[in-house]
């Protein structure tokens, strides 16, 4: 293989892995909060990736200009799930939890599927399109200009969270809720606003999938999986290990695409997340 | 009559009713409707078994599925093997794999098991799909024997012979998970689904009990696997695999009651025919009504009765009594 495949596969896989953070990012941010996982994360994103879709072939509008209104949707949606499922199993078992979430999961599948049937759909000509040629590498505009969005996106998120005042009382009830209640904060309406911005973080990612990927029921999964390991790899709470985890994911998927075969790559970033836990139970940079 | 009495006639009257249903019921559907149900709540069963009674939640037992029905059809296609012997061959190996795999995933704990099981699975999964000489991504047949015999493990005629294994296995699921309760075993595997570190404090050596509760799990699992491919005739990784099997096996013990005996087969015995009926009603239209009302079915349950239908039948025993 030529260093310039090589080096074309890593480009490709450190942009994909800013994306694969910030859909991670939700799922940690939420977990963090309250020790739950989300396992309707992907669906989160599917339903992002159509509320893209829709935007643009019934309204017209470009994955990038209805990128605020996805992300708005889609923290409402958080909000919604909290108050509807959530709320009702902060205290139940492990097991009930994970179900909740995995019925929910399995629900708004069946219901995309319902609606919008099971074709793949394209967003076609979007506003950004092409590829950009910087010595003798291609970079594709669209993932391009997801990853730098990501990577926005991340960043917007880490300075609410650790520079605004509700964001330091998001913090203070994922370190210990009884303190943070006794402090003043209501940790009810923080667990609210963990879903919608957790919903918020995947609804970006969504609509910046959209500009290049396919668009159908089933498509949360397979990144739903790759935001569970890259979740646990950074650590389980911890949302800025999210960002190097995933690049991590990213790059790893790539080279084990190129180096091994294309079917294998996810398998590849499987069982590297299981060596690294193996390793370090709590993750890179988690506390346990 | 004392109530312990009592519920043994029920059972012993339950048991015959099962027994003679086909004798009286002949139509194929209502046959396969509860075959399917015995299967299921025996694949439940043997999860409860690891994920019930010692809290460690699999979320990837189709592996020890996919595994059994792999190894009894793989045997039986290139050696020749009658499918009995493979499937007992399958179960040994599940069992050998449940090891290998435990060894490392029972380091971790809470979500990050559950994780780790699906990432199992899902590697899994993908090498059998790239593995060729196992059918790959096309899948298996079942070399096809006539005519019908208990030694090919193979019926054509009709479903009575299925019918009357799948109880079979579904019985000694029941009989091992009834075993296990009462004996040093299932107190331990409870301490630790109870609490890991005060288990360990009392001097329960913690992973090799959870290693032996995935052994019995794997082992049993497999059996299902086996019975799955002699009764369907063809398996591929999709159908025997995939983690959406996972995640059902857990639904149907979640739904009825996780740690209790008869859980598994309360929650077979409403999801399955519910699945059947909605896939009728709905199916083929392609709107996946029936997984509708699944999800909408499980949030329901997570919410009002995370203990499942069992804890909610106890309650109301509790109130009456």
């Amino acid at each position: 293989m030529s260093v310039e495949t090589l080096l074309q596969g890593l480009v490709g896989g450190l942009l994909m892995g800013f994306v694969y953070a910030l859909i991670a990012a939700g799922l940690s941010l939420i977990f963090g909060l309250m020790e739950i996982v989300n396992f309707a994360h992907g669906e989160f994103l599917m339903l992002a990736m159509f509320a893209t879709f829709w935007s643009w072939a019934l309204l017209k509008l470009d994955p990038l200009t209805s990128l605020p209104l996805t992300v708005g949707l889609l923290f409402l949606f958080g909000l919604a799930v909290y108050h509807g499922l959530i709320r009702w199993i902060l205290g139940a078992p492990m097991l009930a939890q994970i179900f909740a979430t995995f019925g929910l999961a399995i629900f708004l599948r069946a219901a995309a599927q319902a609606l919008w049937g099971v074709e793949f759909r394209l967003v076609k000509n979007p506003l950004v399109d092409g590829r950009l040629a910087v010595g003798g590498l291609f970079i594709g505009l669209p993932q391009l200009a997801a990853s730098l969005g990501a990577l926005a996106a991340f960043g917007f998120l880490h300075w609410f969270i650790t520079r605004t005042e509700t964001g330091l009382a998001l913090q203070a009830t994922a370190q210990d809720r009884q303190a943070a209640s006794l402090m003043g904060i209501d940790t009810q309406r923080m667990f609210a606003l963990g879903w919608g911005i957790g919903a918020a973080c995947v609804g970006a990612a969504g609509a910046l999938l959209a500009m290049f990927f396919y668009i159908f029921p089933d498509v949360g999964a397979s990144f739903a999986l790759l935001a569970y390991v890259t979740v646990a790899l950074g650590g389980f709470g911890n949302v800025p290990a999210t960002l190097a985890a995933g690049v991590v994911v990213g790059v790893v998927e790539v080279l084990a695409g190129l180096l091994i075969a294309p079917a294998f790559k996810y398998a590849v970033v499987f069982a590297l997340y299981l060596v690294v836990v193996l390793w370090r139970p709590q993750g890179l940079f988690g506390r346990y | 009559m004392t109530p312990r009495g009592l519920r043994w006639a029920g059972a012993a009257a339950a048991l015959a009713v099962l027994v003679i249903f086909p004798q009286v019921v002949t139509k194929p559907f209502p046959r396969h409707v509860m075959i399917t149900i015995f299967l299921y709540a025996m694949l439940a069963q043997a999860w409860n078994l690891l994920a019930g009674y010692c809290g460690q939640i699999s979320l990837g037992h189709a592996v020890f599925f996919g595994t059994g029905a792999y190894t009894s059809t793989l045997l039986a296609k290139h050696a020749g093997l009658s499918p009995w012997g493979g499937m007992l061959a399958g179960a040994v190996l599940a069992v050998l794999l449940s090891q290998c795999i435990g060894y490392p995933v029972f380091r971790l704990r809470g979500h990050y098991f559950a994780i780790a099981t699906i990432a199992v699975g899902e590697i899994i999964g993908t090498l059998m799909i790239n593995w060729d000489w196992a059918g790959g991504a096309r899948g298996l047949f079942v070399p096809i024997k006539r005519p019908d015999s208990w030694i090919n493990f193979q019926f054509h005629e009709s479903k009575q012979n299925y019918y009357y294994i799948s109880l079979a296995l579904l019985l000694l699921a029941l009989w091992v998970t009834r075993r296990v309760e009462r004996s040093r075993l299932g107190y331990y595997l409870r301490a630790i689904r109870e609490d890991q570190d005060a288990a360990a404090s009392l001097g329960i050596p913690v992973a090799a009990y959870k290693q032996r509760a995935m052994a019995l799990s794997a082992g049993l699992t497999a059996l299902g696997g086996s019975f799955y491919a002699q009764y369907i005739f063809f398996i591929d990784p999709d159908s025997v695999f995939p983690t959406a099997l996972s995640i059902l096996i857990c639904l149907v013990a979640v739904l009825g009651g996780v740690g209790t005996l008869w859980g598994p087969l309360v929650g077979a015995a409403i999801l399955i025919p519910l699945g059947e009926w909605t896939r009728i009603s709905f199916g083929g239209t392609g709107k996946a009504v029936d997984l509708l009302v699944y999800g909408a079915l499980i949030m329901l349950v997570s919410v009002i009765q995370p203990g499942g239908i069992m804890a909610l039948a106890q309650r109301g025993r509790r109130r009456t009594g």
